[in-house]
């Protein structure tokens, strides 16, 4: 499969991404934010970083780059999208995803291992992760809080669409367990079709059992199988 | 001609720098303070037109751009 990994100024994880991808057997051809288009992508992933400095706020520039017109459009196509981290904030500012991440509670940045929740297993982003596991993926942000008001929460919760939450090592969703205070300890959501989906903690940090964690390959894992699955989910 | 625009956060989200720097203030012995939420100012530099249109154009920015309408409410003033 051929991925895009989008490249900002001051994106920081492009790199990890292809390398994410690479250690599963699959390419990806960096994508710099003037392109217009994405070529025979697969699938786009929009890694983490600071794009534009996180000038104004988290993703509010990098969501009107043209390389994101043309996100815009694969997506409402069938495309899949994965946003991680700063990826996450562009698709919540770009409003493909709900909700908005805000300074996290305690002012601070947080650069650290995390356990996740999965709580659906019938997306293209977490298809193939074992029904019991517990990801142990990091995080490292300073603007994580995911917000939303009540209604969109709602929403979210019906649609089965909270896809992650933050807990501890053996599952239980605990204010503790909650590393910034998001609503609901959510860290990842994905939209009503169910082909865009963003999360802040990174798997593409959680790729090889060297680097502390390979929980992150079941997210890219997921991604390939349901392409390889169903290659009509890729955009026309 | 300039626009002033006061970005500040909905009171619904949680504000974690209001909050600080109301303790702080507190913490110094300023009473009889209820609240205190961190925005931001922008300050917008015009080339001068129609106000009105001005003001249109301007409130559509604030509203697809310089604040998010999820998080943020804003308050916008063209001035001489």
């Amino acid at each position: 499969m051929k991925f895009a990994v989008l490249q900002f100024p001051a994106s920081n994880c492009d790199q990890d991404c292809v390398h994410a991808v690479r250690v599963l057997g699959h390419s990806s051809r960096l994508l710099w934010h003037k392109e217009t288009s994405l070529g025979d992508a697969d699938a786009v992933i929009i890694p983490g970083g600071f794009s534009y400095g996180d000038y104004l706020r988290t993703g509010a520039i990098a969501r009107f780059s043209p390389v994101m017109q043309a996100v815009q459009k694969f997506a409402d196509a069938g495309g899949l999208v994965l946003g991680v981290c700063n990826g996450f904030q562009i698709l919540c500012e770009a409003g493909m995803l709900p909700g908005a991440l805000v300074r996290n509670r305690d002012l601070q940045f947080h650069c650290e291992q995390v356990f996740l929740k999965t709580n659906h297993f019938d997306t293209p982003f977490t298809g193939t992760i074992p029904r019991d596991k517990i990801l142990k993926i990091p995080i490292a942000h300073g603007e994580g809080c995911y917000f939303a008001d009540d209604a969109t929460l709602e929403q979210l919760k019906a649609g089965n669409r909270i896809l992650w939450q933050y807990c501890d090592a053996d599952g239980n969703i605990t204010d503790t367990a909650n590393p910034n205070g998001s609503l609901l300890n959510i860290a990842g959501i994905c939209n009503e079709r169910r082909n865009v989906a963003g999360l802040m903690p990174h798997p593409d940090r959680a790729s090889e059992s060297i680097l502390g964690s390979n929980d992150g390959t079941w997210v890219f894992e997921s991604v390939i199988a349901a392409l390889e699955e169903k290659p009509a989910a890729r955009a026309a | 001609m300039k626009a002033k625009i006061i970005v500040t956060p909905k009171k619904a989200v949680v504000d974690p720098q209001g909050k600080t720097v109301q303790n702080a203030l507190e913490h110094m012995g300023y009473r009889g303070i209820k609240a205190v939420h961190v925005g931001k100012y922008l300050e917008v530099e015009l080339d001068g037109g129609d106000r009105e249109t001005l003001r249109k154009s301007l409130d559509e920015a604030c509203h697809k751009f310089l604040s998010n309408p999820v998080i943020e409410d804003y308050k916008l003033e063209i001035a001489d």
